[in-house]
């Protein structure tokens, strides 16, 4: 934890979030809470009502032009041309060797014109490899990062939560898609996205906006017992639903086949993009390593960094680990030679240098009961 | 404000010395500090400590965080409690969240501890 120098960035609802208890760390350059009332309490209020998440330190790239599909398609590893308007995708960009360097949600807002959502610690990085790689193309970025505040609403009440505010229709909005319209009276991009495994929203405003968002969310949403979720519980809350987090199960040695998300990766797409070669390959020879998820059935938790064994051979690394507050057990992410990636398989994570057991089970940990309305 | 009675550690372990043993568990302010306790790892009846050496672990949803003995000796017994219910170790740091109860080999060890206004200036300047 990191007491708050002054290079750090802190979004427009800092002073919210202090008015509310909550404790702050640094996170990916910015100065965000990592939790309000406590991790457990916040978890399970986005699994049973709702949460609400400031999200403004994520980047907002918007990606404009005659050539901004085709630009996009050469420069991402999914093909944003094949989008409707008004519909998203999670993508990823790669180096050329297929190493991850970020992965990114893109949204179609019209027929030349997408936005691209890159996380935190990433922004810059990605913001400059699109400026490289549109060159060439009648495409320009606007890194809005900085001009936008971005909250989250999520959880089973999300939806009636919102609808009163916004003269979206909701009911018509899918997974996975996103709509110009009024929030609060204020001018908003409201998508149907989130990192909880919930169904939920995501609000982009104009910076200055965030605070009066944030405020219209939680006092429409205080009946229903709407609480502001910091990183901690949404670390958690995307971890029993089985999604990745750069840093911990994606980074620059590891490429898309390997963290299970191969289905992201066009390779048939037409036209050439950054990666493809080393894509192809991968694609061919198969991969060196695999994510699983994994139960702990011994007494411990496995952490971030822990080692994964296959009885006396070390296969792997548990990428991040956590004691699943819906569960009830520890729950774990990890990368294991693929020989030992099937569910069913038992190995070991070593613990404080303890060995104790896991299963290899299926992505994800938890799955809601019901879709979002589509 | 920390129970005057008993002394700590800038580890923020507490100790509540009874003639020849000491019940020891960790500070309120460190429970705030780990968040929600989800499990605790702590030595058997008979292991043997050393001051200041570490006995066990607390972790919380986020974190992990070794434990150190205020005072040597031996286990006497581990709070059973703490395997089905570490949330205690939150809501009653000084009482049902005890962790462990010491024979201890050296009780003049004690008063190397912090004394309670010691440690709340320790915790005030953190």
């Amino acid at each position: 934890m990191t007491e708050a120098p002054d290079q750090l960035h802190s979004t427009a609802l800092l002073d919210v979030h202090r008015a509310s208890g909550a404790r702050l760390i640094e996170f990916g350059g910015w100065l965000m809470p990592v939790q309000y009332t406590g991790i457990l309490e916040e978890h399970r209020a986005v699994r049973e009502r709702a949460g609400l998440f400031d999200l403004s330190h994520m980047g907002e790239l918007f990606v404009e032009g005659a050539d901004a599909g085709d630009a996009l398609a050469a420069a991402v590893v999914s093909d944003p041309r094949t989008l409707a308007v008004g519909r998203a995708q999670y993508s990823m960009i790669v180096a050329p060797d297929g190493g991850v360097i970020d992965d990114l949600i893109v949204y179609r807002l019209g027929p030349a014109r997408f936005l691209v959502v890159a996380n935190a610690g990433n922004a810059a990085t990605v913001s400059d490899a699109l400026v490289e790689r549109l060159a060439g193309w009648k495409a320009v970025l606007d890194d809005r990062s900085l001009a936008t505040s971005l909250v989250a609403i999520q959880g089973p009440l999300a939806a009636s939560i919102l609808a009163p505010l916004t003269n979206v229709d909701l009911a018509s909005l899918k997974y996975y898609a996103i709509a110009e319209g009024d929030v609060a009276g204020l001018p908003a991009l409201v998508a149907r996205t989130g990192y909880t495994g919930e169904d939920g929203f995501e609000i982009f405003v104009d910076w200055e906006r965030g605070p009066d968002i944030w405020a219209a969310l939680a006092d429409a949403g205080g009946p229903a017992g709407v609480t502001p979720v910091g990183l901690g519980a949404r670390d958690t809350l995307r971890l029993e639903a089985g999604m990745p987090l750069y840093g911990n199960e994606l980074d620059r040695e590891t490429n898309p086949f390997e963290a299970g998300l191969g289905r992201v990766v066009k390779l048939e797409k037409p036209g050439e993009f950054v990666g493809r070669g080393a894509l192809e390959k991968i694609a061919r020879e198969g991969i060196d390593k695999r994510l699983v998820g994994l139960i702990v059935k011994g007494r411990g938790i496995a952490r971030h960094g822990y080692p994964v064994d296959a009885g006396e051979r070390r296969t792997g690394v548990v990428t991040s680990g956590t004691q699943s507050p819906t569960l009830g057990v520890p729950i774990a992410m990890a990368y294991v030679a693929p020989g030992d990636g099937e569910p069913g398989t038992m190995v070991d994570v070593e613990v404080r240098e303890q060995r104790v057991s896991a299963e290899v089970v299926p992505l994800p940990f938890y799955k809601r009961q019901r879709p979002p309305t589509a | 404000m920390v129970p005057s009675e008993l002394r700590y550690t800038t580890d923020h372990e507490w100790v509540r010395v009874d003639g020849g043993t000491a019940t020891i568990g960790v500070t309120d302010f460190a429970a705030q500090q780990l968040g929600d306790v989800v499990f605790v790892d702590l030595p058997s009846a008979g292991t043997k400590l050393d001051q200041f050496g570490t006995f066990g672990v607390v972790e919380s949803v986020k974190a992990v965080s070794d434990l150190y003995a205020p005072v040597s000796g031996e286990v006497v017994e581990s709070n059973a409690e703490l395997a089905a219910q570490p949330e205690l170790i939150n809501s009653d740091p000084y009482g049902a969240g005890w962790m462990l109860k010491v024979t201890m080999s050296d009780a003049a060890q004690v008063g190397s501890l912090l004394d309670a206004a010691a440690y709340e200036k320790l915790t005030a300047a953190s």
